[in-house]
């Protein structure tokens, strides 16, 4: 489904320099899989991410998704390319003066929905997410774990074959973190979404990733097998991620 | 004694009665003219000036700079100055340099800046990542601008036009000096080159009502829209 084929970002530093926040990356994740990206801070995991979207537009390498190169894509072939993405983010980044009906309802109008299509599409998605009944409520009056369902409903609206969540549990309780996993998983599982999820947290990995590349500096340094429930992690950083948990 | 010159300026007041009203009127004419121009003009000018900023969706460090450039001179001019540099303009477009309408047309020039300043701030205010998330979604620069940045900042900008508003209807009184009308022309020309006093504080507390009925609204409007 995804193909990243020899991707590298580079940023510039305040200070002149610059440094690669993923170096030479290459990494394939198949179709209906939930593939975690986990590593430290700074070690690229979200900068990857927005790499298979293109909100950070690779310095160098292929993006493939759905069998589709994005870096070769016009802007308009990339906007509508990224209507089948979704993405769900740390901060929800909902906008604050919709509904959370038309929250949900933004991609679809993006989409050129019609009125009907919209409509009932945001009902099955406020059920998905259990939320039917705060359709009218505005993000403000939410939790943070109701506005992270929200950040999933809104990515699911327009059936994506992908959603890319971005540390979607980061800001959250754990108790709340275990629900929004079990709503990932369940999308997952109801609809075979693939899903990409940035972490730091290898509980997050164990819960619900099949597999997991374990990020260093920029670069995979290793790819975790998680669906035995036993991780045979070989590198050091990977024992290291595995031993905090 | 007390009474009687209070009842005397009440009088003198009334028989000025058409000649207020008309002043109200040319005030009017004056904002209304000038707040179009400031939301046609200044509206887009902002919006470019904030997109055009480095990290932006538009990002063009060279055409922000010279923008924002133009926008810090109009906005350096003394109101009074930019009126009387901008007569052959406003000859050019009114075909007069007299009345309401001749006066708009400085005010119109000096509230685009003005306006575009007020919305390029007010649009910073919008978290980064939601404009991200609409272009992860797919979202045209329209797109973004009408249903993101534009009813994200809504409140914002109310608040920004009560602002303006506001500080035309003061501007307005300047440009009444120079053949503008208005309120402000009122107070000036009876109150003080009459010494008619009681002119001059009628239209002095009718302005303070003005006011505070232009804030009142913006207020509320801009408390109903605000949902953050």
């Amino acid at each position: 489904m995804i193909h990243l084929q020899n991707v590298g970002k580079r940023f510039r530093r305040p200070d002149g320099g610059s440094f690669d926040a993923v170096a030479d990356t290459s990494l394939s994740i198949a179709a209906g899989e939930v593939f975690g990206l986990i590593g430290f801070s700074g070690a690229g995991k979200s900068t990857l991410l927005r790499l298979i979207n293109l909100l950070e537009r690779p310095d160098q390498g292929a993006v493939i998704v759905d069998g589709q190169d994005l870096t070769a894509m016009s802007a308009k072939a990339l906007r509508s390319a990224r209507q089948h993405l979704g993405m769900v983010f740390q901060q929800f980044n909902l906008l604050a003066n919709r509904t959370v009906a038309d929250n949900i309802a933004f991609p679809l109008e993006i989409a050129g929905w019609s009125a009907a299509e919209i409509a009932s599409r945001v009902a099955e998605c406020l059920d998905i997410v259990g939320l039917a009944d705060r359709a009218g409520h505005y993000p403000a009056q939410l939790s943070g774990g109701q506005k992270q369902r929200v950040g999933i409903a809104r990515a699911l609206a327009p059936r994506p074959k992908v959603i890319l969540a971005d540390e979607p549990t980061s800001a959250l309780d754990p108790k709340t973190t275990q629900s929004i996993l079990d709503c990932l998983q369940d999308i997952n599982r109801r609809f075979g979404v693939t899903v990409v999820i940035v972490t730091h947290e290898m509980h997050v990995v164990r819960s619900i990733c099949h597999r997991a590349a374990v990020l260093d500096a920029g670069r995979v340094v290793e790819v975790l097998d998680v669906t035995g429930g036993v991780v045979d992690a070989r590198t050091s950083l990977a024992r290291s991620l595995l031993e905090a948990a | 004694m007390e009474a009687l010159s209070f009842a005397g300026a009440l009088a003198d007041l009334w028989s000025m009665a058409p000649e207020i009203w008309q002043a109200c009127q040319e005030t009017g004419l004056m904002l209304v003219v000038g707040l179009a121009a400031a939301i046609v003009f200044g509206g887009p000018l902002g919006i470019l000036l904030y997109l055009s900023q480095p990290g932006q969706l538009f990002a063009r460090r060279c055409l922000h700079g010279v923008l924002s450039w133009l926008v810090n001179l109009v906005r350096s001019f003394p109101f009074i100055i930019l009126m009387v540099s901008l007569v052959p303009l406003t000859r050019l477009i009114v075909g007069s340099t007299i009345g309401p309408v001749a006066a708009a047309v400085p005010l119109s020039f000096a509230a685009i800046p003005y306006f575009a300043r007020l919305v390029e701030q007010t649009l910073r205010e919008i978290p980064r990542g939601v404009v991200e998330a609409a272009e992860a979604m797919g979202a045209s620069p329209l797109q973004i601008i009408v249903k993101v940045l534009l009813n994200e900042a809504r409140s914002g900008l109310i608040s920004s036009l009560t602002i303006l508003t506001i500080s035309f209807l003061s501007y307005s009184a300047v440009a009444g000096v120079v053949g503008g009308g208005g309120i402000g022309d009122l107070a000036i020309r009876y109150g003080y080159y009459r010494f008619q006093t009681d002119v001059m504080i009628a239209m002095v507390l009718l302005l303070v009502v003005i006011v505070q009925i232009i804030q009142f609204i913006g207020n509320r409007l801009a408390s109903r829209l605000d949902k953050r």
